[in-house]
């Protein structure tokens, strides 16, 4: 007979995944027998099954497993997973993840302090720093470490659209470079870790005068180069945010940059489906986030104030209050929920719901932007893939079948929709002006094809 | 005015619309009566299911608390006779109810063209909701799945059974898939495409039985060749036709489909038809009277609303378009892409060298005015080539401008060059 027989979806796998995969397996294997103990006593093979091996023989399965298969939209049989439908699985990895969160922010510095775990990671942060690593350089190299191993397998995935392939490029480039090695370069010359791909509001404390860890004061103290960096937050919040987001949305910063998005988009990439799509949705979303980014500028007015005042009106309160916003938003919010939840809740529910930056950018892209998706003319069949896949959970068919251009605040311009839709509906656009964003499109209509809205 | 009674048979694109466009226009009674399904969804969109890709409640165009809202009223019951003197419905439950103003809108069924063993257990046509749910019972743990019949749904249900690894034969009667519509090289294009994804893809060649096992289930198909391929499952995709079951032997003139004016009105007062049930008397020309696609039902819906509601608009469709997915090929047209190449108009052709992409432009010989464009793996601006159609564009102005039409995601190269 043909090749034409021949199964296109194999269902085994090849040795070469099945090594990879065992490779992984003993990585995490590493992991957990490291955490007991033994990674104290023998942290460079660990070190070395653990950090090296295992994200490798994952990142190998990974990109493998598309590479098998033909270029196109991979979804299918996603519903029917346990892991990526709310199903046992799901709710195991789930509780995992969020128990990991919770004993990073919150356990005990006397089991962080001399946890066998962290050892794991001493040869890496002695090669980048110079001194032996923490839970926060734990925390940080795993969390890069996903970007990068689930980046490669969302460019194997994606790899048919160009705009997947160069924008998950550069999420994984700003993870690596910005978010992970130039603050510990930094911190290992004794200058302030500083990240260059955050500003407030999202990491408020850049602009806040005191009280937060990383706040004016703190950066002040280190020298001339910390006054480049506040010059450098500031022109970013509020003169390259504003003018980026006119030309290009929202996009440029939650799918281009920003290391929250780029988890979501690569390691959250299966799980994006899981949002919620629903109108009420919608509404919770517009008070939580738009809330949270008030309570920043009147923390941030607030201590400012109290600041000129010399102390007058807070007191030592401005530590307290800085304090709990960490806890609550920072911690609670972006870290437990916003990924511990993944499994269950879809990928981008910092992003949609908490995270005050996207409120900024929001506001700007819904009222002050050229980007828009645009809809293609009369093409769309209703089918539903573009509103299952967004993680932002915007119901992008509800404006294709009426031929509408889709102008979200929530929109991150991750292009999925795009990428998804099988009738070459949706093109997300840069306009030549924000004035016709939003301006009917033609639709369809009986009497002679098309005709303007009204 | 006094509040019509306004009864939809069908909750398909083509009802859907016209009643939600009635309501836009009018306070009218709104019903619409489906036996399929409680809730409008897309029906271009069941594959996915079957392939795990979305879930029933993704496919719903709108959320469940729509209806109520727009105070339309939805009933999920089989309307077994109509009377259309008395102006009254009857249910196979054996309930009635009266209306002033019926639209028909009760879509297709598949076609069945008598072949010895289409009866069996576990062969099918893919059309419903209950289509779907016996696909999914009858292809649990089978070994191999046969199609006939090698249209739009037949590649669908190809690809359907490739995504959870049932190995398929497809067989097509024709010498190149779908080349009643696809020129030659788009055909060969798809043809290839199709093989690519190992489905085992048989031209020329047809069914002449099915055979079944002692417990009467499907065991394999026999060609007119006298070739038997053994499978578990046969997939009979040969068109479809307009369902008009429930009209048959009333007063209401029906052909293949029910007979329509342009103003969608059949020959009983007050009683509409539209979408793949309908029939027109006189179709515009270049157009076929049968028209089963999804957005000549939408436009359908639109134009009949405005005639119930007083401002008769007759149906003027445009410019033809449509669109279709084979495996992971995108394929759109805009205006008239003859298969066969026809007397007074040629084309430019251009094929990427990878053999996936490709564009053809079709124009007059005489004036060189665009007259239509095939799309492969290319999306193509639907408003730029609407315009150059209907404006008789001169086939060099659409070359120079041809970037305009690009419909394609950022970073991509638009590659075409003639
Ligand atoms: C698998 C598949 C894929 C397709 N893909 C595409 C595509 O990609 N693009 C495209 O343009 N077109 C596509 N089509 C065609 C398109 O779906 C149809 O043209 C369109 O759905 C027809 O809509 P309609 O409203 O006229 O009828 P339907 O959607 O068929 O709705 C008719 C409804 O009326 C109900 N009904 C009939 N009789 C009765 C009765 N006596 N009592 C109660 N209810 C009754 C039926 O149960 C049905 O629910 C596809 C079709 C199929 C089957
Ligand atoms: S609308 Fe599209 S581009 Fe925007 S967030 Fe949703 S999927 Fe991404
Ligand atoms: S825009 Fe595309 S993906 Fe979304 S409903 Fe329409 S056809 Fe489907």
């Amino acid at each position: 007979m043909t090749h034409s027989l021949v199964n296109p979806y194999p269902a085994g796998q090849d040795a070469v995944q099945r090594i990879a995969l065992g490779a992984f397996a003993i990585g995490l294997l590493a992991l957990v027998i490291a955490a007991f103990g033994p990674g104290e006593e023998f942290p460079q093979l660990f070190f070395w099954l653990a950090v090296v091996l295992g994200p490798t023989g994952g990142a190998v399965y990974a990109v493998r497993n598309f590479l098998h298969r033909p270029a196109g939209v991979r979804n299918e049989q996603v519903w029917h997973r346990s892991l990526f439908n709310r199903g046992m699985v799901a709710w195991v990895f789930g509780i995992v993840l969020t128990g990991f969160y919770i004993a990073l922010y919150w356990g005990p510095d006397s089991y962080w302090g001399s946890a066998a775990l962290v050892r794991v990671f001493d040869p890496l942060s002695n090669l980048l720093t110079g001194s032996p690593a923490d839970r926060w350089f734990l925390y940080g190299a795993v969390y890069t470490m996903a970007v990068l191993v689930m980046g490669l397998r969302a460019i194997a995935k994606y790899r048919h659209s160009n705009y997947q392939v160069v924008r998950t490029g550069s999420i994984m480039f700003f993870q690596l470079g910005f978010a992970f090695l130039i603050p510990q370069f930094l911190k290992a010359m004794d200058r302030p870790e500083f990240y260059f791909s955050y500003f407030w509001p999202l990491k408020p404390d850049y602009l806040w005068p005191e009280g937060g860890y990383y706040s004016f004061q703190w950066i002040l103290d280190k020298g001339g180069l910390g006054l480049w960096m506040l010059l450098f937050a500031g022109v970013m919040t509020f003169i390259a945010t504003p003018v980026l987001t006119y030309f290009f949305g929202k996009r440029w910063y939650c799918s281009w940059v920003c290391g929250c998005g780029g988890l979501a988009n690569t390691a959250g990439d299966p799980f994006r489906q899981l949002s919620d799509k629903s109108l009420k949705a919608w509404k919770v979303e517009r008070w939580m986030i738009h809330s949270v980014l008030l309570i920043i500028i009147a923390i941030t007015l607030l201590l400012w104030v109290n600041s000129f005042l010399g102390g007058s009106i807070l007191g030592n309160l401005s530590h307290t209050l800085s304090k709990l916003y960490a806890f609550i938003i920072i911690q609670a919010f972006s870290g437990v929920i916003g990924v511990g939840f993944y499994p269950l809740l879809g990928t981008r529910v910092w992003c949609r719901f908490g995270c005050p930056m996207a409120a900024y950018l929001g506001i700007l892209q819904k009222y002050f932007s050229r980007f828009r998706i645009t809809t293609n003319g009369g093409q769309c069949i209703s089918c539903g893939n573009c509103s299952t896949y967004c993680e932002m959970g915007i119901d992008v068919k509800a404006y294709a079948q009426r031929g509408e251009n889709i102008v979200r605040a929530s929109c991150v311009g991750c292009g999925i929709c795009a990428t998804v839709c099988p009738r070459g509906v949706l093109k997300l656009e840069n306009g030549p002006t924000h004035r016709d964003r939003e301006v009917g499109n033609p639709i369809v209509f009986g009497n002679d094809g098309f005709r303007l809205r009204p | 005015m006094e509040v019509r009674s306004i009864v939809i048979i069908g909750n398909g694109i083509s009802g859907i619309t016209a009643a939600r466009h009635i309501r836009k226009r009018c306070d009218d009674a709104i019903t619409v009566i489906s036996a399929e399904s409680e809730h409008f969804f897309s029906r271009t969109a069941l594959m996915y299911i079957y392939m795990g890709q979305m879930k029933y409640a993704h496919i719903k165009p709108y959320e469940d608390r729509f209806w109520e809202k727009n105070r339309i009223s939805l009933r999920n019951a089989r309307v077994a006779e109509v009377d259309f003197e008395e102006r009254n419905l009857s249910f196979s439950d054996g309930s009635t109810m009266e209306y002033d103003v019926l639209i028909l809108a009760t879509g297709s069924s598949s076609n069945r063209f008598g072949w010895p063993g289409q009866d069996f257990k576990g062969v099918q046509g893919l059309y419903s909701l209950q289509n779907l749910e016996s696909m999914e019972r009858d292809t649990q743990g089978i070994g191999r799945a046969v199609i006939v019949g090698g249209g739009l749904i037949g590649i669908e249900m190809a690809e359907m059974l490739a995504t959870r690894r049932i190995p398929v034969t497809f067989l097509v009667r024709e010498e190149g898939f779908w080349n009643n519509v696809l020129p030659k090289e788009e055909s060969d294009m798809v043809t290839r495409h199709i093989r690519s994804h190992h489905i085992d893809l048989r031209l020329s060649t047809e069914l002449k039985e099915i055979t079944a096992d002692e417990g009467g289930r499907a065991r394999a198909v026999v060609t007119t060749a006298g070739e038997e391929i053994p499978c578990q499952f046969v997939g009979l995709t040969a068109g479809v036709h307009p369902n008009i079951d429930l009209v048959k032997n009333t007063p209401l003139e029906t052909d293949r489909g029910i007979l329509v004016d342009s103003f969608l009105r059949t020959n009983m007062p007050d009683v509409y038809a539209l979408g793949d049930c309908a029939q027109h008397r006189e179709p515009q020309a270049g157009r076929a009277s049968i028209e089963q696609v999804w957005y000549t039902g939408r436009i359908m819906g639109e134009t009949v609303a405005a005639t119930v509601c007083g401002e008769p608009t007759a149906y003027r469709p445009g410019i033809w378009f449509n669109s279709a997915k084979f495996f992971d090929m995108e394929y759109q047209t805009y205006g008239t892409v003859p298969a066969q190449p026809r007397q007074g108009s040629d084309s430019l052709w251009w094929e990427h060298p990878n053999g996936k992409q490709g564009l053809r432009i079709v124009f007059d010989s005489r004036t060189k005015a665009v007259l239509g464009f095939n799309a492969m793996g290319i999306r193509l601006r639907h408003t730029v080539c609407d315009q150059w159609i209907r404006e008789g564009a001169h086939l060099d102005q659409v070359i120079k401008n041809l970037k305009q039409a690009d419909f394609n995601p950022e970073f991509t190269p638009f590659a075409v060059r003639y």
